[in-house]
């Protein structure tokens, strides 16, 4: 009888069944998110290590390998594992000489942030290089940024030389409209697809504005700082 | 004894091909039900983009399906949605672990649809209306038919606005240089243009094999 009595009970809904389904399922889950987390840890840090190695190369002609520096006011120190911040790359060649300098930049494009990376060669005091890292600028107009053979020309040579007191670009880095392009600071802009094109211009022109000033004074530290191992691309 | 009226009658039934093809064809998710059409949409300017959120899409529904059959006597009703997300959420965010440790790249062209797997209404349509009520074989055996349902449409699509959008298929050039992109196709009206296109194609089609059938169950009554 009394078994009979208690298959009944359920029916009124206690409240614990609920509370250790619920804190159960939500424990595992816990777990396995956890779990997945560690074990993709590593491949995934592997991937973002190889996509900023490719990026690098790409915006540092010559360069093999590469060391992340932070650079602030204080000076000039070797990044930590995961840090954020004002991130530069030293690349190297394969003596170990510094081949050029590629630092972040971004600013607000026509659909949302646009996130680059670009090559400044201290030797001709230019950038010499750019990749865009992520964006989601319209297919086929404003992501020309990154595929537009013309547009990519304006980063052969494009001129970011300080001024004489050293705190400021000497000449603003500005992207001007298709065809009108004058100074080697000038960016052409894509006829088309001028947001994105000004975006590009604006992300470089603050991000030189901010780094070289700081930089430029200890650029003898990153070439004294080159890999032993000249395979070396830790971060 | 046999006054007591079985508790989920379905389960008596065995597991026919009809469990696993009625994703694929007569209840099509995208073609059909027409569930889960913002990330079909979204996500299907490419072809690779198309395969992989089909692909995550059908992981999520077999795994999440599969706990939730083999829970679904403990679960009390009262919080059974709240347990179904919890498990759903779980299984998205090992997909989107696992895509980060795949390739970047895709995982930065799928951008915040991965997470929204989690209210995709496939999942929680499929866990309330089948994997609650139906055994663990047939639940994992239709939600693997309803992923590649997903997965397939997912696929045309993408694959049609990606050859007129960019001239590529998987990100190979299939015209040359002397294509001219039909760059709207990859833009969001692309998206409607050919997904009405395909309903247009798929209700003509569907249309001649049930007409045919009906016509012919017609003629017998009338005989």
């Amino acid at each position: 009888m009394s078994t009979h009595e208690i298959k009944h009970v359920p029916e009124k809904t206690s409240p614990w069944p609920l509370l250790i389904t619920l804190g159960g399922i939500a424990m595992i889950s816990g777990l396995l998110v956890v779990v997945a987390y560690q074990i993709t840890r590593p491949m995934i840090e592997a991937n973002q290590r190889a996509a900023i190695s490719r990026a690098v190369a790409r915006v540092i002609p010559g360069a093999v390998s590469h060391r992340a520096f932070v650079i602030s006011r204080e000076g000039l120190r070797p990044a930590k594992k995961g840090e954020r911040g004002n991130i530069i790359y030293a690349g190297y060649d394969k003596n170990g000489h510094l081949a050029g300098i590629a630092a972040r930049a971004s600013a607000q494009g026509y659909a949302d942030i646009i996130y680059m990376l670009y090559g400044y060669d201290p030797k001709c005091r230019c950038i010499r290089g750019l990749k865009v890292l992520k964006m989601t600028e319209t297919p086929g107009l404003g992501d020309r940024i990154k595929t537009d053979p013309d547009f990519l020309k304006n980063f052969q040579a494009l001129d970011a030389k300080l001024d004489a007191e050293g705190k400021d670009l000497e000449h603003q880095i500005i992207t001007v409209k298709h065809g009108k392009k004058r100074h080697p600071w000038e960016i052409d802009a894509i006829s088309g697809a001028t947001i994105s094109s000004r975006a590009v211009g604006r992300a470089l022109n603050a991000s030189a504005r901010r780094i070289l000033p700081l930089l430029l004074p200890r650029i003898g530290e990153l070439e004294k700082a080159a890999p032993q191992d000249s395979k070396e691309t830790r971060p | 004894m046999s006054a007591i009226p079985h508790r989920e009658p379905q389960e008596k039934q065995a597991v026919t091909w009809d469990v696993f093809s009625e994703g694929l064809w007569r209840d099509n998710p995208v073609l059909v039900m027409m569930l889960g059409l913002c990330p079909a949409l979204a996500v299907s300017n490419s072809a690779i983009n198309a395969l992989a959120m089909g692909l995550a899409t059908t992981f999520v529904l077999i795994t999440s399906g599969a706990i939730i059959s083999l829970l679904r006597r403990f679960i009390p009703k009262q919080v059974r949605i709240a347990t179904y997300i919890v498990i759903i959420a779980t299984f998205v965010t090992l997909v989107d672990y696992a895509i980060q440790a795949i390739s970047l790249d895709l995982y930065n062209a799928l951008g915040a649809f991965i997470q929204l797997i989690v209210v995709n209404c496939i999942i929680l349509g499929r866990a309330e209306a089948y994997a609650s009520r139906n055994p663990f074989g047939r639940t994992v055996i239709n939600a693997t038919g309803m992923g590649l349902g997903f997965t397939i449409a997912l696929l045309v699509l993408g694959g049609i606005r990606e050859i007129l959008g960019a001239g590529s298929l998987f990100g190979f050039d299939l015209f040359g240089p002397d294509f001219e992109p039909w760059v709207v196709m990859i833009l969001p009206p692309g998206g409607f243009i050919v997904l009405s296109l395909m309903l247009v194609a798929f209700n003509l089609v569907n249309r001649r094999l049930g007409g045919g059938a009906k016509q012919a169950k017609g003629h017998g009554h009338a005989a």
